[in-house]
This record gives C-alpha cells, sequence and structure tokens, in this order.
C-alpha cells in the first residue's frame, strides 16, 4: 500500500468528522463573535433579565436539593435491586430523558392543573400549581431528576458488594450504610450526576413555558427570557444566552473532572 | 478458661444446579473448608451469613439459634454476630487504618462514645502490630497489612464465629509465607468456632485444624491432615493433598 494513499484517507475520514464538529461550534462562536462588549453590557441590564436569573437560581436550586433528598435514596433502592419489575421501573422513571418538553408539559397539566387529574381529590382545587413558581420547580424536577437518578443508580451499582455484606456483618443499620458507606463511596459520581442535572434545570424551556407560563419576575426563567428577548432586543437574548453557555461549560468541566476522578478511585481499589 | 461454643451447620438449599446439604458441626480451632470450584464452598459462606436463603435446616453458634426452617427462625446478617474477613477484604477506602475499625466498633455498639471506641480500636490495632499505621489510608497498605486490618476489624465486634474467605489468594509469594504464619498462630489460639475457605492444600494444611472437603455440595471427608493423606475419601482429596509439598514429608512421617 502506498503511503500517499494512507495518508489521504486518515484526511478523509478527518474531513468529514470536522464538518460535524465545524457545525456543532459555529453557533457557539457567533455567539461569541457577534456580541461585542458594549452590547453585551446593554443586553444584560435590560428589565428583565435580573429577574429572570433570580428566578432561575432559585427554582434550579430548590429543584435540585429536592431531586438529591429523594433521588438519593431512590437511586440506592434502585442500584441494590434486581430483576424484571426493577429494570422495567427503572426504564419508566428515566423516560422524562426522552419525551419531548412540550408533551412533559402537557402531562403535567393534566397530572396537576386546574382540572387535573388530582386536583380536588389529593389536595384542594385552590392548591393548583400550574402557573405559579411552584410550577417551575416542579417542570424543572420532572426534567432533570432522571438525569441524577441514572448517575447516582448506576455509581451505586459500581460499590463492591462485599462492602455492604461486611457492614451488615458488624450491625450497621440501612441508613448507617447508605450515610456512611454508599454516599462517600459514590460521591463523585453524585455530583457528577448533580451538575448534569442542574444543567438541564437551568437550560428547561418547553415543559416549564406549558404547564408553567411565561410570567415575568414568576416563572420567567432564563430560557424563557431569552426567547422574550428575542422579539424585544437580541442584545438582552446575546447576553442572557453567553452567561448560560459559560456556566453550562463550567459544568462540564467539572463533571469531566469528577468522572475521571470516579473512575481513578476505581482502579486503585484493592 | 472458657466453654468454646459449637458452630453447628444443618442446611439444605438448591443454588442454580447444586444441591447443597451441608453437616458441619466445628468448636475452636480453624477449620479449613477445601472443594473443587463449584463445589459449594461460596454457597456454604452465603448460607450462615444469611444473604443466600436455605430452603430447611438449623445454623446455631452455642445456644443461639441463626436459622431454624421448621421454627422459622432466620436471624438478619446484622444479627448473627458474625466475624466476616472477604477474599479481597472489602476495607473501606475512603477511610483510614483507624477509621475502618471504629466504623465496625460503632455499627456493633451504637451507643459507645467516641473515645471509648477509638481507643478500642486503637487496642486491638496495636495488639496486631498496626499502630504504626493507624492515620493510614487503605490503598498505601500492603497485602498482609490490609489482610490483618481485616482480621481486626471482622474481631473487633467481638463476634461469635470467625469466617475468613480465600484469606490468602490476594497476597504475593512473600507475604502470604509471611501472612499464613501469622494467620496460623493466631487462628490457632482464637477462643471462637473458625471457618477458612481455601483452594490451596499448603493453606488448608498449615491453617486448619481440621479439614472439611466438599465437593457436589456435600460434605465427604472432615479430619486431620494426615488422615486425609492417610485415607484420601475421594480422587479429589488425593489429588488435592498431593499438590502440598509438604505432603510427602506427612507420608514418610506415617510410614515410621
Amino acid at each position: 500500500m502506498n503511503l500517499d494513499r494512507l495518508r489521504s484517507e486518515r484526511w478523509l475520514l478527518r474531513a468529514i468528522g470536522g464538518i460535524l464538529a465545524a457545525f456543532l461550534l459555529l453557533p457557539l462562536v457567533a455567539l461569541f463573535a457577534m456580541t461585542t462588549w458594549s452590547a453585551f453590557d446593554v443586553g444584560i441590564h435590560f428589565a428583565l433579565v435580573l429577574p429572570a436569573l433570580r428566578l432561575s437560581l432559585k427554582t434550579t436550586m430548590l429543584s435540585l436539593t429536592i431531586v438529591l433528598v429523594l433521588g438519593t435514596p431512590l437511586s440506592w433502592v434502585l442500584g441494590r435491586a434486581s430483576g424484571r419489575l426493577v429494570k422495567a421501573f427503572e426504564t419508566a422513571v428515566q423516560l422524562p430523558i426522552v419525551i419531548p418538553p412540550a408533551v412533559a408539559g402537557v402531562a403535567l397539566l393534566l397530572a396537576f392543573g386546574r382540572r387535573g387529574m388530582l386536583t380536588g381529590h389529593l389536595y384542594p382545587s385552590s392548591w393548583v400549581a400550574a402557573f405559579s413558581s411552584a410550577a417551575v420547580v416542579m417542570a424543572e424536577v420532572f426534567v432533570s431528576a432522571p438525569f441524577y437518578i441514572q448517575a447516582a443508580t448506576s455509581a451505586f451499582r459500581r460499590i463492591d458488594p462485599r462492602l455492604i455484606v461486611v457492614a451488615r456483618s458488624f450491625g450497621a443499620t440501612p441508613l448507617r450504610i447508605f450515610f456512611s458507606v454508599a454516599i462517600p463511596l459514590s460521591a463523585p459520581g453524585l455530583l457528577a450526576g448533580a451538575a448534569m442535572s442542574w444543567a438541564r434545570a437551568l437550560g428547561e424551556f418547553g415543559a416549564t413555558l406549558m404547564f408553567a407560563g411565561n410570567l415575568e419576575g414568576k416563572t420567567q426563567t432564563l430560557p424563557l427570557a431569552i426567547y422574550t428577548a428575542l422579539e424585544v432586543d437580541v442584545r438582552a437574548a446575546q447576553a442572557i444566552s453567553i452567561v448560560l453557555v459559560v456556566v453550562a461549560f463550567a459544568l462540564l468541566l467539572c463533571v469531566r473532572a469528577l468522572l475521571a476522578q470516579a473512575s481513578r478511585n476505581l482502579e486503585v481499589r484493592p | 478458661m472458657s466453654v468454646v461454643d459449637m458452630l453447628s451447620i444443618h442446611l439444605k438449599a438448591r443454588v442454580g444446579t447444586l444441591d447443597v446439604d451441608i453437616e458441619l458441626e466445628t468448636g475452636a480451632g480453624p477449620t479449613a473448608i477445601v472443594g473443587p470450584n463449584g463445589s459449594g464452598k461460596t454457597t456454604l459462606l452465603s448460607l450462615i451469613l444469611g444473604v443466600l436463603p436455605a430452603a430447611e435446616g438449623t445454623l446455631r453458634i452455642g445456644n443461639t439459634v441463626m436459622f431454624d426452617s421448621a421454627r422459622g427462625i432466620n436471624l438478619p446478617l446484622e444479627r448473627r454476630q458474625i466475624g466476616y474477613v472477604p477474599q479481597d477484604y472489602a476495607l473501606l477506602p475512603n477511610r483510614t487504618v483507624r477509621g475502618n475499625v471504629e466504623f465496625a466498633i460503632s455499627s456493633a455498639t451504637p451507643r459507645a462514645e467516641q473515645p471509648e471506641r477509638m481507643r478500642r480500636a486503637e487496642a486491638l490495632l496495636d495488639e496486631f502490630g498496626l499502630s504504626e499505621h493507624l492515620e493510614q489510608r487503605i490503598l498505601t497498605l500492603s497485602g498482609g497489612e490490609k489482610q490483618r486490618v481485616a482480621l481486626v476489624r471482622a474481631l473487633s465486634v467481638r463476634p461469635r464465629t470467625l469466617l475468613l474467605d480465600e484469606p490468602l489468594s490476594a497476597l504475593d509469594v512473600h507475604s502470604r509465607r509471611e501472612v499464613r504464619k501469622f494467620l496460623s498462630s493466631y487462628l490457632g489460639r482464637l477462643q471462637i468456632p473458625t471457618l477458612v475457605v481455601t483452594h490451596d492444600a499448603a493453606d488448608a494444611q498449615l491453617l486448619g485444624h481440621r479439614i472439611a472437603v466438599l465437593e457436589h455440595g456435600r460434605i465427604t471427608q472432615i479430619g486431620r491432615w494426615g488422615d486425609l493423606v492417610a485415607r484420601p475419601a475421594s480422587q479429589f482429596v488425593e489429588e488435592f493433598v498431593a499438590t502440598s509439598s509438604m505432603t510427602k514429608l506427612t507420608r514418610v512421617a506415617l510410614v515410621r
């Protein structure tokens, strides 16, 4: 085989791969290239930006807390259990990852909306969550929890089951094992899952729009603010977008570092 | 000297295609459990620990019933008071040497005060020559040290019986000899029934006061090493004892 041919084939593969890489990166480059400092400055001071930022931080912190507090025990139980029923349940819990956000919005409305399935039965009709800040949190939990559950379940599954058996032989209670063995040993995986889940909640748009609406200061999160700003002043949309990209990129770096640490921990295990 | 409890195992179970039917009574002094792969060694440990349910039978330590199918008794592992040292020791990698032992003590006696637990952990580690390693991370220990920490940890909860699963298989040749010597003298003095599962003939010979041979889910022979050499009950026993370099010496001694 002649050397030129080897070289040209190698370059052909690189060129094909390069097309997609360029397509993925160009919009992000454009976002930064097309935004001057002064435009960013004007955009970020737009009236709708600060309330949206505040609401986004508040709701995503709350939804992340809910996801961690309820999702960690759920993931532990799923990670320890086996059987076809558990597999089916696990798949069902992860469904929100793949269903379109608009569908999630409709489903949330049908469950918890003014004429929802549970309204008036499980709780009084006056407690309706739809179109309130609580609805924003609910939408965020619904779409982001599965990311955490998936990461946490697989982190828990990587724990050597003999560690659990030995701890039980000492008389360690299930709660003690959960807090003193399971969580510390899976910490990097759990943190990576939490970061992914938070990023998803921060970017949540479709379900929030349908279930919570787009009410400034009440349900208008950053992604919804971008949507609104595009009709008013594109600079505000650009500024918010840049903030979100920077935050997302920082999170991604954190997740990668955590996952690398998690796999290092596994390698050195006896 | 106090009377040593008997560990009495009469258990039946079906695991996959293997019918397990084990009858074994043992007092103080280590009993080595040997047998070919798939003979039910791991199953036996799981049944004693209770992580695998037995179909019928009884399991007792002294007068304490751990399992009795006829009376519907099945103590959970947490209450069986078993000291367990698994194959790769299963030490907690996120804790120090002292932290591992302290975790065991505080799990067993949650009401003990922290200083009291620390003191007990340190005293035990000192007894096993590990006082220099108190604050060391598990990952930085040698294989022999890990083995000793795991043993201290298992004994720290004052178990009524001790199970060691392949205690030497994770060690290299050099530390293996050293740890074997240490275990042989220590386990021999221990006043609780002790089971040592091993696939290695030399380990069985040196660690086991008695050797129980497990084949196809049943104990086919129990005896001292010399008995196994002199009157092997099966072809496996004959081949097994032959793999130990000490066997020839034993044979010579028997002939004389």
